[in-house]
């Protein structure tokens, strides 16, 4: 069964639509814990260091944290992987373009390549940035406050960081209700819902997300 | 000699119809044809030429039956063959509405409505076997319109007082030809089909009287091939396209069927066509072809005109009292359903009067204002929803608004190859089916029922009575391309094909065949004379004169040309088209789709001599521009008397 | 009216193409397009140039031949096929470009006309129901739902003219092999092979080398007979289920 679903483009994309999923549910959860920022170092630190303790004392230091890691670094690779994948059959699928150009042929399927590609880009830099801190210069492990108030103090680390959350949000807003497609949850009686929460979920990770280095810029969190 | 002192050759008897009562003959017929053991089937080679309902019915019958099925269609796929194009329906005799239906009655209505021209034999089995098809076609997912108890629905067509017509929205045709097309499909994956597409038939291969294979031009490559086989079979259709405008494809043809009578195969009452009542009017010169509203828009809609000539108002603006419904005045009890050849006439009468509406006045008025009054938009929209939206389309007018402009329009060809019982035509192994063939539909075809009799010949009629015509020829004497025939064959077609690339003079295809369609309408068409139809008979060689002289086709023939495609085709139609007004020219009397004006009744009907007449004429070829030989089939009418057609 | 053509002009498969401009005038608003091609194609045969090809035949919209992209839109700016499109569309004075579809699985075979038979295979994969002529129940022995038998209806309206494949940025062929699977796995009469249908319809369609569906709704935008893009989702569930019913067996 593994072996028909991988080899075929239906296959491949519920691969995507799962993967995908998974790392919006962990966006969400992610979203929610940033906000934690906003209540003090205190608060933000304790709860940072509190992921490392999750299911104790079933689970070791930092177990569950690694499972998770394990699980979205898996969810990645097959979501990129697979859409490399069918990227390439696309344009293999389509290789002379039309003389006469229509811009929004190709609309949503360039903003999610191309979306796809930043993000992607954007988590290796994060977690080089705020996990290992091997461009962050000054980087303090188990100080996750300061780190983030050092990231959003340079203009760069705000474009990034800013740039990347609304890619973040356009991917979701045609992910979410493209994946239930795929799943084939949608139906027309239930396409507006459909849509309805893909522009929410989007607004609001994407809101979420921002608030942070916006709240950085105006001095709310300092 | 002249081509209109034709020869009265023997007359020609169809020795496979039973005698006995009507409703055992199919039965007997059936134990009686002998039986090609299944274990032999498969080396069975049988051509199928053509895709539509007939041919794409017959293939997979065919192939499911264990025989080797070489199968060809000019189009690029076998889902594109005409039959698509069919929109009311499909009659059969189930009488599910309880309404007194019945086999005997869809016979009998059959005959009448061929206005007594066909065969009682064929037609009744015809009849039987409708209801077959209804069970046939459910069984491979045809999504036929159904009610909300999750039966079959059935509406009422043109030329009968039952509910027995079985629909799919307006698009009967398409969703029947797919179902023939998905059972063709399975065959072919299966390997017991070769499907050629884009390949299309030029000749036949007579070998020692028999039919034994066709050269075909792959339109691609343009390489011209010869294939083999142990029977051929013509589901090509008809050939409405002679008269240039009609609701035919662009590039439905004669070829097939003309080439095949022009090896011997006899052409049956070619002058018999029929002009539907409801296409929408031609706007122009660039007319190309011309589209049918189907006849199912006759159940609400009311025909009418003004009452005065030359009344030009706008037909909201005429007065209830100045309108004339004169279908319904005429025909009191049919009304606006009265059988296609009698719509049509009375329309072309009125307009003749003058009183035709829209550009040239060659129109009338379909009006559903009454029944969107009775039944509401929603109603009407449910029930003709995408026929209306063609119409607006084509004619950029709404019809909830406006009433409809209809006119009527060469639509399907009742004559073709001559066919005994089992569909064999007079070449041994040379079958015709479907639209191509001349049997079942007498002067005048009733609305529904050529899907009906397509899928009858390809589903159930032929693969039944193939078998006697294989079994009595046996395996062994095998025909190929270095038979002295066939390389003559080839060779002809060759070399048409090349003076046709040659001749390079200054006028194209289409202008040739435009010129004589026009003629063939004007002279061969809604009504004829003796002195129009001699006129087109001294008009037609003078065209093919100037075709051969004239005639510019570019390119070359090892290349796909669709102008060298349609040169052939119109080859084809300037001699067609003379049989046709020399048929028509003998038949000095009317009868359905064929009026002659000299033949009428005091009031306008068309006038049957029985006497002289009640016969089937088989045209025998002797010779390009050269009287054919004619063959009468006496038709004998044992159950259905013939009367005077009443629908008053 | 007077009008400015660039059409896609190419010898066979393997030649190169390129667009070339002609001029025609005397154009009517009431002529269909394809009528209006006509037009061009009596005066280059009397100029002794090669008529453009294009495939067409109906010209009702119903047998699905047309294919042409025009001004960069499959079958032109109605919802219609190119040959119910007429020039009341457009203006005097108006350059129009035409171009055959374009996908690697429908390569040109001359001009504007295109190999299509990837179609035919799709179906020929699974796309029919296995009923023997001959075999068939009495049509009225399974009742079928009228709102089933609609939406059966509704897909099997497809045309199979590749609209939905031109359309797409990625020549998916995701609408087309959708219809048929809807149409059939619906009805009671499709149940029995609804599986092995799908299943193998899908990897036939991967096989000719269609693209992958990105869900841009472009095809059901092209489509003339208005297949919906939900035709597609409910494609995918019955690939889903499928694929879980045979791992199963």
């Amino acid at each position: 069964m593994a072996r028909t679903v991988w080899d075929s483009t239906l296959g491949k994309k519920t691969v995507m639509a799962v993967s995908g999923l998974i790392m919006l549910l962990y966006l969400v959860v992610h979203m929610i814990g940033n906000l934690k920022i906003f209540f003090g170092a205190g608060e933000f630190d304790h709860y940072a260091h509190w992921l490392r303790t999750v299911g104790e004392p079933f689970m070791h230091y930092e177990w569950t944290l690694w499972l998770v890691r394990i699980v979205l670094v898996a969810a990645v690779v097959a979501h990129a992987v697979s859409a490399y994948q069918l990227s390439r059959r696309d344009i293999r699928a389509r290789p002379s373009k039309y003389v006469h150009k229509r811009p929004r042929a190709s609309y949503a399927t360039r903003t999610m390549r191309w979306g796809g590609v930043i993000l992607g880009l954007f988590i290796v830099w994060h977690i080089l940035d705020l996990t290992t801190g091997t461009v962050h210069p000054g980087f303090r492990p188990g100080h996750p406050y300061q780190n983030v108030l050092d990231t959003f103090s340079t203009w760069y680390g705000n474009v990034i960081y800013i740039v990347a959350m609304l890619a973040l949000g356009l991917h979701v807003r045609h992910g979410f209700w493209s994946a239930a497609q795929t799943l084939g949850a949608g139906s027309r009686t239930r396409d507006r819902a459909l849509k309805t929460v893909a522009n929410v979920l989007a607004l609001l990770l994407t809101a979420g997300f921002i608030a942070v280095p916006v709240g950085v810029m105006t001095g709310v969190v300092s | 000699m002249t081509y209109t002192d034709y020869a009265t050759g023997e007359p020609v008897v169809d020795t496979k119809a039973p005698k006995g009562p009507v409703h055992e003959r199919w039965d007997k017929r059936r134990f009686e044809a002998k039986l090609v053991n299944p274990a032999n089937r498969r080396k069975h080679t049988v051509i199928v030429v053509g895709t539509g309902l007939a041919g794409g019915s017959a293939g997979a019958t065919l192939a499911e039956q264990g025989y080797h099925v070489v199968q060809f269609c000019y189009q690029d796929s076998p889902r594109r063959a005409h039959s698509i194009a069919a929109q009311g329906g499909i009659n059969a005799a189930k009488n599910y509405r309880n309404d007194g239906d019945s086999v005997h009655r869809l016979f009998y209505d059959t005959v009448k409505g061929g206005d007594f021209r066909a065969r009682e034999s064929n037609v009744h089995r015809l009849a039987q076997i409708s209801v077959e098809i209804i069970d046939q076609c459910v069984a491979q997912g045809v999504p036929f319109a159904r009610e909300y108890g999750g039966l079959l629905d059935t509406r009422s067509f043109g030329g009968v007082q039952v509910s027995r017509t079985f629909y799919a929205r307006g698009q009967t045709g398409q969703q029947l030809l797919l179902g023939a097309y998905q059972a063709l499909s399975r065959q072919i994956a299966a390997g017991n089909i070769e499907m050629h597409p884009r390949t299309e038939m030029l000749d036949l291969i007579v070998v020692d009287g028999r039919a034994r294979g066709i050269v075909a031009r792959d339109l691609i490559t343009g390489r011209i091939d010869t294939y083999f086989a142990d029977a051929v079979v013509l589901a090509s259709g008809g050939y409405g396209n002679v008269f240039y405008l009609s609701t035919n494809a662009m590039n439905s043809n004669a070829t097939a069927i003309w080439r095949a009578h022009r090896r011997g195969a006899y052409f049956a009452n070619p002058c018999f066509t029929q002009i539907h009542p409801t296409c929408i009017p031609r706007t122009g010169e660039h007319q190309s072809k011309l589209t049918l509203m189907s006849e199912s828009l006759r159940n609400d809609g009311r025909i009418w005109v003004p009452k005065a000539k030359g009344d030009d108002r706008p037909p909201n603006e005429i007065p209830e009292d100045e309108r004339d419904y004169y279908l319904e005045r005429i025909y009191p009890s049919f009304g606006n359903l009265v059988p296609r050849d009698i719509a049509s006439r009375a329309a072309k009468n009125v307009c003749d009067e003058g009183r035709g509406v829209g550009p040239g006045g060659q129109g009338v008025y379909l009006d559903f204002a009454d029944a969107i009054e009775r039944m509401g938009r929603k109603a009407v929209e449910a029930k003709y929803g995408n026929l209306f939206d063609m119409y607006q389309r084509i004619t950029d007018e709404d019809p909830y608004r406006v009433p409809m402009r209809i006119y009527p329009a060469v639509h399907y060809t009742m004559g073709g190859l001559w066919v005994d019982y089992d569909l064999q035509t007079t070449i041994p192994g040379l079958f015709a089916i479907g639209e191509a063939n001349f049997s079942d539909h007498g002067a005048n075809r009733l609305g529904a029922s050529a899907l009906m009799q397509g899928l009858a010949d390809g589903y159930f009629v032929l693969p039944a009575t193939i078998n006697d015509y294989l079994a009595r020829n046996p395996l062994g004497d095998r025909v190929d391309a270095g038979h002295p025939v066939v390389q003559e064959v080839l060779a002809e077609t060759e070399d048409r094909l090349n003076l046709l690339l040659s001749v390079d003079g200054g006028r194209t295809p289409d202008s040739f065949h435009r010129e004589v369609g026009e003629l063939m309408w004007e002279f061969c068409g809604m009504a004829r004379t003796d002195s129009g139809l001699r006129k087109a008979l001294e008009r037609i060689p003078q065209i093919r004169e100037e075709f051969w002289r004239r005639i510019k086709v570019p390119g070359t023939g090892e290349e796909f040309n669709q102008s060298l495609e349609k040169a052939n085709r119109v080859v084809d139609y300037l001699e067609l088209a003379e049989l046709m007004c020399l048929d028509a020219l003998h038949r000095s009397e009317s009868c359905g789709g064929h009026f002659r004006e000299e033949s009428q009744t005091p009031d306008g009907e068309a006038e049957r001599k029985d006497d002289e007449f009640a016969y089937a004429a088989a045209w025998e070829f002797t010779g390009t521009g050269e009287a054919p030989t004619l063959h009468k089939e006496d038709l004998v009418f044992e159950y259905v008397h013939p009367t005077q057609r009443s629908y008053a | 009216m007077k009008l400015t053509l660039r059409v896609w002009r190419q010898k066979n498969a393997d030649a190169e193409g390129a667009m070339s401009t002609y001029e025609v005038d005397g154009i009517s608003s009431d002529m269909s397009f394809l009528e209006m091609l006509d037009t061009l194609n009596e005066e280059l045969i009397l100029k002794g140039e090669d008529p453009v090809a294009f495939d067409h035949d109906c010209r009702e919209g119903i047998c699905g031949a047309c294919s042409l992209v025009i001004n960069g839109d499959a079958h032109g700016p109605e919802r219609t096929t190119t040959c119910q499109l007429h020039m009341r569309s457009f203006k005097d004075g108006d350059t129009i470009d035409i171009e055959p579809w374009r996908a690697s699985a429908f390569p040109v075979i001359k001009d504007l006309v295109v190999d299509r038979s990837a179609f035919d295979r799709i179906i020929q994969a699974g796309g029919y129901i296995t009923a023997p002529t001959g075999a068939a129940p009495e049509a009225h022995a399974t009742p079928v739902p009228k709102p089933d038998a609609d939406f059966a209806f509704e897909h099997a309206e497809c045309i199979g003219c590749g609209a939905c494949v031109a359309a797409c940025p990625n020549g998916a062929a995701m609408l087309f092999t959708s219809a048929k699977v809807n149409h059939l796995n619906v009805l009671p009469q499709g149940a029995p092979e609804r599986e092995t249908r799908v299943l193998d319809m899908v990897a036939q369609m991967d096989e000719e080398g269609f693209g992958g569906c990105t869900l841009t709704g472009e095809c059901a935008t092209a489509c003339p007979k208005g297949i919906p893009l939900m035709s597609i989702t409910g494609m995918n569930k019955e690939w889903l289920r499928a694929t879980r019913k045979v791992s199963k067996r």
